[in-house]
């Protein structure tokens, strides 16, 4: 609501957020901490270590950096099928 | 005493560092500081048309390193003041033809007969950016507040570290009050944010610059404008003044009317 409200009242379209958003993820490539590539085999390691035990969608898996103010996170959202019960 | 090297770099080509070397050395001379300026883009040179001394070159930096002529042979001493001096470098020749002991060589030489010294570094960050921080003390980022510049300075802030430069100085060149105003460009906070270094300017977009370089006049040297006291904002800060930094955002008489009434822009 205030977000709003502020929005409101300084007539920001604020593409510099945008910016400034986009600056963020693209820098944390760069400076060599994870690349594309990176997460990418984050990915499939997650899927074979996760599959041990459970049966996965690895179509609809999420996986994704975010950069919050606080600090950075790795997002995965993994849809669960079913349970592998004859292991 | 021995004088003090910066080197004025960006990996972006094009977001004023050429323009932002000259004024600065003129603002330096302005202040009776021997100042020299390098110009280390071989191949590829424009301090010289930027300072209006294109006429003057006899000899140039790859003459002084392949032993060709004396050092002092090769500077440019400006007419309009008597402390600033330009070393050129070559245009049909190649980045190759310096290797960066030969400018560090040259740079300390240097450093015994001026205050400053200024390196015009070129874009990119192959040969001619070793080339130009060989030497050097102090580095000068420039960025414009836009992604990709800001983004190639973030690239910068890396390899000098890596060299051994420590705690660069950022200038933001070409902000434009307006935008930064309604949220369409990023802000001096937004660009520190996210690079994490100390800044030492901020500089206005001003049609004035371009009228400058058409005449080969610094603008400093008119001494009028924003722009120029934005420049010597920066010369004060180097040496080692606190001046506080200009506030481009702030909004102007109209703007607060029309808040007031709430017509917005």
């Amino acid at each position: 609501m205030l977000e709003f409200l502020t929005r409101f009242f300084t007539k920001n379209s604020g593409s510099k957020d945008v910016a400034k958003k986009r600056l963020q993820l693209v820098l944390i490539q760069d400076r060599g901490g994870l690349s594309l590539e990176v997460i990418e085999q984050i990915k499939v390691d997650l899927i074979a270590a996760i599959s041990k035990y459970v049966e996965i969608d690895d179509e609809a898996l999420d996986v994704e950096l975010e950069d919050s103010t606080e600090c950075l996170t790795l997002m995965a959202n993994i849809p669960i099928k079913g349970t592998r019960t004859s292991r | 005493m021995a004088g003090k090297a910066y080197v004025v770099t960006s990996g972006k080509g094009g977001v004023g560092k050429t323009t932002i070397t000259a004024n600065l050395g003129c603002g330096l001379a302005l202040r009776d500081k021997r100042v020299v300026l390098i110009d280390a883009d071989t191949g590829l040179r424009n301090l010289d048309v930027v300072m209006g001394l294109e006429n003057r070159i006899v000899y140039d930096l790859v003459h002084v390193v392949e032993g060709s002529c004396r050092l002092n042979q090769a500077l440019i001493k400006d007419k309009r003041m008597k402390n600033l001096n330009l070393l050129p470098t070559a245009q049909i020749r190649e980045k190759s033809s310096i290797t960066p002991a030969q400018m560090e060589a040259v740079v300390n030489q240097l450093k015994e007969e001026f205050d400053y010294i200024l390196v015009d570094c070129p874009a990119g960050i192959e040969e001619g950016f070793k080339n130009a921080i060989a030497g050097v003390d102090e580095a000068l980022i420039v960025t414009n507040p836009e992604v990709s510049s800001v983004r190639d300075a973030d690239r910068i802030i890396g390899l000098l570290e890596a060299a051994g430069i420590e705690e660069p100085k950022l200038i933001i060149n070409r902000v434009r009050a307006d935008m930064v105003k309604r949220g369409d460009m990023l802000g001096m906070d937004d660009i520190l944010d996210v690079l994490a270094i100390d800044p030492i300017g901020i500089i206005p977009d001003d049609e004035n610059i371009i009228v400058s370089t058409n005449r080969g006049e610094p603008i400093v040297l008119s001494g009028k404008g924003k722009c120029a006291q934005a420049f010597m904002n920066v010369v004060r800060r180097m040496e080692g003044e606190e001046v506080p930094f200009m506030n481009l955002d702030h909004p102007g008489f109209m703007d607060m009317i029309k808040r007031i009434v709430g017509i917005g822009q």
